[in-house]
């Protein structure tokens, strides 16, 4: 099946989402869409799964037009989605899920479940799924929800899958067999709509690469054009896709976890007996697929969870038990993984979100008084320092985008001197421009002597911002390894993989190669001035010190 | 337990590693057990030791006499009589048990069976049963008719119940079933006595509460309302509207407008003479036997069809039954004036077969006790049956046993049916999840 978008226009209002957009879609073909966040990728699927109604342009079936009043329409033409978030009922098994919209029925309206059962049976044999029909969504991975989706477009015989940013949830290694899986429904026929802004996965896979900037499409690439070159045809400008940083001089010892535990409302142990520290002057990346505990340890540093068992010393002062305001005073700067959500108030004014944690301290209030004057003149100020865009800090906070939204709440959170500085995904849903600007302003902040916690589920900034790296796997700290360890590594142990076992695991495939494939200043890179008793775990498997722990 | 900075922290030595860490066999976290509370073992040790006081030590020395059989039954079983102090003991030493064998399980962080709770529950409210009766001046009741009372009361909570998991299966909260109980009876009543037929007065409370839910439906759903808001308002508004309409209409001509005659009760023969059970079940109105109709049809409806499916889904996750072509509102709507359909004839019991007149506010707060109905039994038909059946019997044994006399307060006994109701929306009976997009608008985009 040929597919083929003419001159699609999205506009939701004066917003132009979708600007003239032409795609062909070739049968058979693995298509990419390559764009940054917010470039409008995801609502020209939308727009293709009938979701959206085009303001203008034409979607042609096999040269035909058509048009989509529903997803039910689209879905009847043979057009399959897998939405970044899953759409998936949890409380269903996957036998209702799948069966759901296009239910078999025997006389009556009666479910005839037998018959999912039978044929997600016959594609997860063909594709080598292994699901279980009766298996409860809420109960499985990620990894294996997504293959559900995927089963749930091929039980209505899509001819082109539209994939949206179906890495974006997954483990390495659960994304090379989705890279896989791709590769073998393409080889059965099955096109491939694959909409990503990770390079790395869409050079691996595409057939052809289109680029969206800004609503439109920028151009075509081939999948073998260089990283840089398709970044900066999606960015627009030549970018410097590396990070240039200084090595870590770390100092002191400032920031000390012990034995951090969080008991989730649910009785789950959501952080678990996790220890570590972080010394002045240096960067200490956690990684880890999401939902692995990164949430709840910087909720409880912060004091915004309930039942945390452990301690957490900061310059010797114990922050379990403090209230958050108490915390933040300590000189914590704390950027939260959400900022829409827990970052920034959208209705108040840019000048009032920069002082959301000071609003009661002088200069900017005097007794029961605010100073407005004031407010507005530190607006300014931070707004120069950090460049953010836009015409005047009385504006609404809500009205910038994602990028000059994050820069807002680190210029906040930087504004004042800090003792401890956690983001968490500090890059997350940004564009390219401003995540270079926001990671450089992070190691200058380590430079300047803090302790930086970053926490990120993109495996990319971790390596990129990483003085050592802290992974977490269901809540339980896997290890602490240096920087520079090889990406599969960690992606073995963001799986639950012990930092050994995970080099012995992948020592065998890199025999072959020459150990070039690690950064430059890697391995022997020593992590100076640690009081830790404990020998560094460094890269070689076998580093005794990590494993024998007791328990 | 070494705590430096960089070895690797407890719990290194997790299952068995193979190369394929990720299989669907151990998906489940680690340590993800949920403690066990000490809420049930606590709270049934309280309940057994204020039973072990009360009915037991300090219960009546008399003997409670519970008759099985009435006099037209097809064969006659011999009344039960039961020495009350002996079984107030007894009962109360096992129901001491039961709350020690929950404190020796949470000790070991074992979750209480599910039966335990449900068993003291019955121990418990027969030890009640023989200490009210017991301590009465006629110590001496038909249990027959106690039961068969309890499910006559339960009729209308059932109906509002059943309105209550419709719409909130469909991701509608329902807080006007009161409104439609209410509706239901009065415009069964006015129906009913201007055409002469009750059935036809049926037909029209059905008309009714489905009207009244559309209201609720096309605010909530069309316009984005608060449901709350428009639940509460529409209470208030239906209250309203019968009282004025009753005090100005029916008071003024009687025979015209508020005489609906009851509907017949139809008795099966044979079956309806099996003692205790026959009543229940094949000596009801036709408003009786739509309930067991409604509850069956109810859950096979949600559970076993494409319908079910597709509504379950939408009161689940709006957006993926979008995704897939289900058309989210338009089936909330259907859902939720289909509830009221079901309240109203819940609320036609009041006036064609409870009594045959309207009276202001007849519906007297079953919608609410409906609702918490719908709650207790999980949002299920079945479960919010037997819920219902509770506040039922709850309901009814304060009235019996107000006539009895009994040394406690008719007060306090009235009180009765909204204490189990706290009690069991507290949620003692373990924590119930609601669907999870119940009471959230979809709005697309």
């Amino acid at each position: 099946m040929k597919l083929e978008l003419k001159g699609i226009t999205k506009r939701f209002g004066s917003l132009v989402a979708n600007d003239h957009i032409d795609v062909v879609v070739e049968p058979g073909q693995i298509h990419c869409l390559l764009g940054e966040n917010g470039a409008g990728k995801s609502t020209l699927m939308n727009v293709l799964y009938g979701l959206y109604e085009p303001t203008e342009g034409q979607i042609l079936v096999d040269g035909k037009p058509v048009t989509f009043r529903g997803p039910g329409d689209a879905m009847a033409t043979g057009i399959g989605m897998v939405h970044q978030h899953f759409m998936l009922v949890p409380v269903f098994t996957v036998a209702e899920n799948v069966a759901l919209g296009a239910e078999t029925t025997k006389a009556g309206g009666f479910l005839n479940l037998d018959d999912t059962r039978r044929k997600i049976q016959e594609i997860s044999d063909r594709y080598g799924f292994d699901v279980d029909p009766d298996a409860m969504i809420e109960d499985l991975p990620v990894g294996v929800q997504q293959r559900v989706e995927i089963i749930k477009a091929l039980v209505r015989d899509a001819k082109v899958l539209i994939l949206d940013e179906p890495t974006a949830v997954l483990t390495p290694q659960d994304t090379d067999e989705l890279l896989d899986i791709m590769r073998q429904l393409k080889s059965h026929g099955t096109s491939i709509v694959f909409i990503s802004h990770k390079l790395r996965e869409v050079k691996a896979v595409s057939d052809t690469i289109t680029v969206i900037r800004r609503g439109k499409v920028v151009g075509t690439a081939d999948p073998s054009a260089s990283t840089t070159e398709l970044a900066s045809m999606m960015v627009g400008r030549a970018v410097n896709l590396t990070l240039d940083k200084a090595p870590a001089n770390p100092q002191e010892t400032t920031f000390q976890v012990k034995d951090l535990t969080v008991i989730a409302p649910s009785g789950q142990h959501v952080v678990d007996g996790i220890s570590f520290d972080i010394a002045r002057g240096e960067i200490l990346a956690v990684a880890g697929v999401q939902g692995n505990g990164q949430t709840e340890l910087t909720e409880a540093i912060l004091g915004l969870q309930d039942r945390v068992h452990g301690s957490i010393l900061l310059d010797g002062e114990e922050l379990v038990g403090r209230s958050v305001k108490e915390v933040l005073n300590a000189g914590v700067g704390f950027v939260p993984e959400d900022r829409s959500v827990d970052g920034l108030i959208g209705t108040f004014s840019i000048a009032e979100n920069l002082i959301l944690d000071r609003y009661d301290q002088a200069p900017f209030a005097k007794g029961i008084s605010m100073s407005p004057a004031k407010v507005l003149e530190n607006a300014q100020t931070r707004i120069d320092e950090f460049d953010v865009r836009t015409p005047s800090g009385s504006l609404a906070a809500g009205t910038l985008s994602g990028g000059n939204q994050q820069k807002l709440v680190m210029a906040r959170e930087l504004s004042r001197p800090l003792r401890l500085f956690i983001a968490s995904q500090p890059t997350r849903g940004v564009d390219v421009g401003s995540i270079e600007f926001l990671h450089k302003r992070i190691v200058a902040e380590r430079d300047h002597g803090t302790p930086v916690m970053i926490i990120s589920t993109e495996l990319d900034e971790v390596i990129e911002l990483a003085d050592r790296i802290a992974v977490l796997y269901k809540g339980k700290l896997v290890g602490i390894v240096p920087a520079g360890t090889r990406r599969d590594v960690l992606g073995l142990m963001m799986a639950g993989l012990s930092p050994e076992d995970a080099h012995a695991d992948t020592a065998s495939k890199h025999a072959a190669r020459q150990p070039g494939d690690v950064p430059a200043e890697n391995p022997a890179e020593p992590q100076v001035s640690k009081q830790a008793p404990a020998a560094q775990p460094v890269q070689e498997s076998s580093s005794g010190a990590v494993g024998d722990d007791h328990e | 337990m070494s705590t430096t900075a960089t070895s690797p922290v407890p719990g290194s030595p997790r299952e068995p590693q193979q190369g394929r860490p990720r299989s669907e066999k151990n998906h489940k976290p680690t340590v993800s057990a949920k403690p066990v509370t000490w809420k049930l073992p606590v709270t049934l040790l309280v309940l057994a030791v204020v039973a072990f006081i009360f009915f037991g030590l300090l219960g009546p020395h008399a003997t409670a006499k519970f008759g099985i059989s009435s006099g037209g039954d097809f064969f006659q079983l011999p009344a039960i009589e039961v020495p009350a102090f002996l079984a107030g003991i007894v009962l109360s030493v096992i129901m001491l048990g039961l709350a020690g064998y929950a404190m020796f399980l949470k000790t070991r962080n074992i979750r209480p069976p599910r039966w335990l709770p449900v068993l003291f529950t019955v121990l418990f409210v027969v030890a009640f049963l023989i200490w009210v009766v017991g301590g009465a001046r006629t110590p001496s009741i038909s249990l027959a008719g106690l039961i068969a009372g309890s499910v006559t009361l339960a009729v209308p909570i059932v109906f509002g119940s059943l309105s209550g998991v419709l719409c909130e299966r469909s991701g509608v909260v329902n807080i006007a079933i009161e409104g439609q109980l209410l509706g239901g009876a009065f415009t069964a009543a006015i129906v009913a006595s201007m055409t002469n037929n009750p059935y036809l007065g049926l037909l029209a409370a059905a008309v009714a509460g489905a009207l009244v839910s559309m209201v609720l439906a096309v605010f909530s759903i069309r316009y984005v309302v608060n449901q709350i808001i428009v639940g509460v308002v529409l209470n208030v508004l239906i209250s309203g509207l019968t009282g004025f309409l009753f005090s100005t209409v029916m008071q003024a001509n009687k025979e015209m407008f508020n005489s609906p005659g009851r509907l017949p009760i139809i008795e099966i023969p044979v079956l309806s003479s099996i003692p205790v059970l026959g009543p229940i079940l094949f000596k009801q109105s036709v408003v009786g036997y739509l309930m067991y109709v409604a509850v069956i049809v109810v859950w096979i409806g949600l559970f076993k069809t494409k319908w079910g499916l597709r509504v379950r889904s939408v009161g689940e996750h709006p957006q993926a039954a979008d995704t897939l072509g289900i058309k989210v509102n338009a089936t909330r709507f259907w859902n939720v004036t289909l509830g009221g359909a079901v309240a109203g004839i819940g609320g036609s019991f009041f006036t064609l077969v409870a009594i045959d007149s309207f009276t202001k506010e007849i519906s007297g707060g079953r919608g609410f006790i409906a609702l918490a109905a719908m709650i207790l039994g999980r949002w299920n038909p079945i479960g919010a049956f037997f819920a219902a059946l509770l506040f039922g019997f709850a309901d009814n044994l304060q009235s019996i046993v107000t006539i009895i006399g009994t040394p406690v307060p008719s007060q306090f006994m009235a009180m009765l049916p909204y204490l189990v109701t706290v009690f069991a929306v507290a949620g003692l009976v373990g924590r119930s999840r609601p669907p999870a997009a119940s009471g959230i608008p979809y709005v697309k985009g």
